[in-house]
């Protein structure tokens, strides 16, 4: 009996030894995300994101290498608002992990903590493919990230509980610092208030609150499906009425139907980073927000 | 017509309710269960009459076939799924078939999952496409050809599907490794009878898979199947009014091999990307064969081997477009100590190699919505038929799940 406790007590301080030691396991279904995990956990999280800048995160596959992260992971955290609902229900019901499953203090769903835009009275296919929660590009307004960035901490907070205080440390600085950033963004961005900007798809509406862009329309005749030659000239006469700065594009879209309309209409079009590795410069958020009103101001001139 | 009712008052119990909820519309929020409705039309021709439609060297189940003739509705579905707590996960699909002028309602899959267990492993249970090979858990719909392999159509009749349980493992390693055991009940083909009490069938599968770089990714998986079998038939063969049915009992079991690789450019698929799948099965049964409904009692031994394999490749080259090329190859080796019997079970091939090559040409408006082409050279028989077969496929309701 004796022998039996000691045994006991071994394998119970082994296994909560491990867990102390450890970092905590991060799956994060964008970029954005990976690097915010990076900024609030330090050195005591292991991130790995699923999708690059150069990959639509709508249209991705349970493919085997995600069942094999996602089976492994203490927290997975993704955009949500039925972004990823091709393939994260998939891999949540294929990877055997329970941690990780909605509702599980391992799911963390970003856009559910933020006010989205755009949710539709009614569900309607013939509008395209949107969605019941609203319009989930969330990331591109950085005054939703500290809602989220908060969000993110309790989260690791809890799930590391034996290193809170240097989550919430972490937190902390990346909020004065982020504040800072953001007042200097606004700043810069003020030339562009008021300004019309023609989108691929209806994905850079966060950004264009926040910094008062107007939108000129979107080169998808609906959400998600691909642009039309139709469509493509009616837009054409609409902004040669009534003129836009700029056509801009994610990395992941393609860059004919932009082209074609940049021929057409004298306006500029360029590749916005959107996301965390989307250019050479956005190699953060920091960097992404900073090359983003870097590049529309640029076209301005 | 007691499955017809019974899928009735499954259409009350389920689709009334949540019809009246989707009405709703509340803002925020989505219906439970998730309904998602596959509409699937098809036009069809062959240069042969798909009546005689065989395999040689492959008994058939009943459902094994061409689509028929003409305008032809193919594999329309309702599907609803969901959470059903925090632990289990379930899903219906009913099939909605035309066969000879009537509507069949076949209940394709009914099963609940358990997701949450932990440690790497899921638990099924109900009726479900069996995880052996590739293409068998997908459904028709998301096929990328509108007709199934020879070797699906000669081994499994299409599908290989049972009731019974099945569980899974996912390996704790960066390199996906699952392992995949299922026990069935063995009542429909390529099983029949449910022998051992209900316990007729048992599978083993194991998939392993990953990237190379960021542009690609592959899957191989092995499988193993085999079933006690207590009177299977299939078939039957008309003799001038009476009907003599083929019935195996005996030993069956295959094995398999499945392939698939895919590419696209930086992981992104929206212009173009490519895959290639390959499977191969190989099966072999020990018993005898009576024909019932004969007499005297025709029997004979049989001992057969058969196999096949196909290769197909699939190639999106713009936005929406995307072409197929599959070439399929089967053979057999029966033998028994009455001929005479195994022909009539449409058992000997006198030395034919089922082969096809089949191209199709695919436009995707939306993800929702796909028009087909396709064009078959079918030697399934001796001599070649030429099929051409025109398809629609598309969904209303839930957003439909990207499987790799």
């Amino acid at each position: 009996m004796n022998i039996f406790n000691k045994l006991i007590f071994i394998i119970f301080g082994v296994c909560l030894c491990a867990t102390t030691q450890a970092k905590i396991n991060v799956f994060t279904c964008e970029p954005e995300w990976a690097d915010l995990v990076r900024m609030l956990g330090g050195d005591h999280v292991k991130v790995y994101s699923a999708t690059t800048a150069y990959q639509d995160p709508h249209r991705i596959e349970a493919r085997p290498s995600l069942i094999a992260k996602v089976r492994r992971a203490d927290l997975v955290v993704c955009t949500g608002a039925e972004l990823e609902i091709g393939w994260l229900p998939m891999l949540q019901r294929q990877a055997g992990n329970s941690r990780i499953q909605r509702g599980q203090p391992g799911y963390f769903e970003a856009a559910s903590f933020v006010e989205r835009m755009e949710i539709p009275e009614k569900i309607d296919r013939s509008q395209g493919d949107i969605h019941a929660f609203g319009n989930p590009h969330v990331h591109l307004d950085p005054r939703r990230i500290i809602k989220i960035a908060e969000q993110l901490s309790f989260r690791l907070q809890q799930l590391g509980a034996e290193h809170s205080d240097y989550f919430k440390q972490q937190y902390t600085v990346f909020k004065t610092k982020w504040l800072d950033n953001i007042k200097q963004w606004e700043q810069s961005a003020m030339p562009l208030k008021g300004k019309k900007i023609v989108t691929h798809h209806r994905d850079f509406i966060y950004l264009f609150d926040w910094l008062g862009i107007q939108s000129a329309g979107e080169l998808e005749p609906k959400p998600g499906l691909p642009p039309s030659p139709g469509h493509l000239s009616r837009l054409k006469q609409s902004i040669k009425q009534d003129p836009a700065i700029a056509i801009i594009y994610t990395p992941y879209q393609d860059t004919r139907p932009a082209e074609w309309l940049s021929r057409e209409t004298g306006i500029p079009h360029i590749q916005i980073p959107y996301t965390v590795g989307g250019s050479d410069n956005a190699n953060d958020l920091k960097g992404m927000f900073t090359e983003t009103i870097y590049a529309l101001l640029k076209a301005m001139q | 017509m007691s499955t017809r009712n019974t899928l009735f008052v499954l259409f009350i119990l389920l689709g009334i309710p949540s019809v009246s909820q989707a009405d709703s519309n509340t803002p925020g929020k989505t219906a439970n269960p998730k309904i998602s409705i596959i509409l699937d039309g098809q036009l069809n021709q062959y240069s042969r009459d798909p009546e005689n439609y065989a395999l040689p060297g492959f008994p058939l189940s009943g459902e094994a076939g061409l689509s028929d003739e003409g305008f032809a509705l193919g594999d329309n579905e309702l599907i609803l799924s969901g959470d059903i707590d925090n632990k289990f996960y379930g899903n219906v699909s009913i099939g909605m078939h035309q066969h000879e002028g009537d509507v069949e309602f076949d209940l394709e899959e009914a099963y609940i999952e358990a997701v949450a267990l932990g440690n790497g492993f899921t638990a099924k249970a109900g009726r479900f496409f069996s995880g052996i090979g590739y293409l068998n858990e997908i459904h028709e719909h998301a096929w990328d050809f509108t007709d199934a392999p020879l070797i699906y159509r000669g081994l499994f009749g299409d599908h290989l599907r049972d009731e019974g349980v099945q569980l899974r493992w996912v390996a704790p390693t960066d390199q996906f490794i699952q392992l995949g055991l299922e026990v069935g009940r063995g009542d429909t083909f390529p099983a029949g009878g449910a022998a051992n009490d209900g316990l007729g069938t048992a599978a083993l599968f194991i998939k392993t898979g990953g990237d190379i770089g960021r542009s690609h990714s592959w899957q191989i998986g092995l499988s193993h199947w085999s079933a006690d079998v207590e009177g299977r038939t299939g078939g039957d063969h008309d003799h001038g009014g009476a009907t003599e049915i083929p019935t195996f009992t005996g030993d069956s079991h295959f094995s398999g091999i499945d392939f698939i690789w895919k590419w696209a450019p930086n992981g992104n698929s929206i212009r173009t990307n490519f895959k290639i799948q390959a499977e191969y099965f190989q099966r072999r049964e020990q018993g005898n064969i009576e024909m019932v409904g004969s007499s005297p009692l025709e029997t004979s031994t049989y001992d057969g081997k058969q196999g096949g394999w196909y290769l197909q490749g699939v190639y999106q080259f713009i936005p929406r477009w995307r072409v197929g090329l599959r070439y399929d190859r089967l053979s057999s080796r029966n033998n028994g100590s009455d001929v005479s019997v195994l022909d009539e079970a449409g058992l000997v091939s006198q030395g034919h190699k089922p082969e096809r090559v089949s191209l199709m040409l695919d436009y995707s408006r939306s993800e929702f919505s796909r028009f087909r082409i396709q064009f078959n050279r079918d030697e399934s028989r001796p001599t070649a038929d030429n099929q051409l077969l025109l398809q629609y496929i598309m969904s209303i309701g839930s957003h439909s799940a990207h499987k790799f």
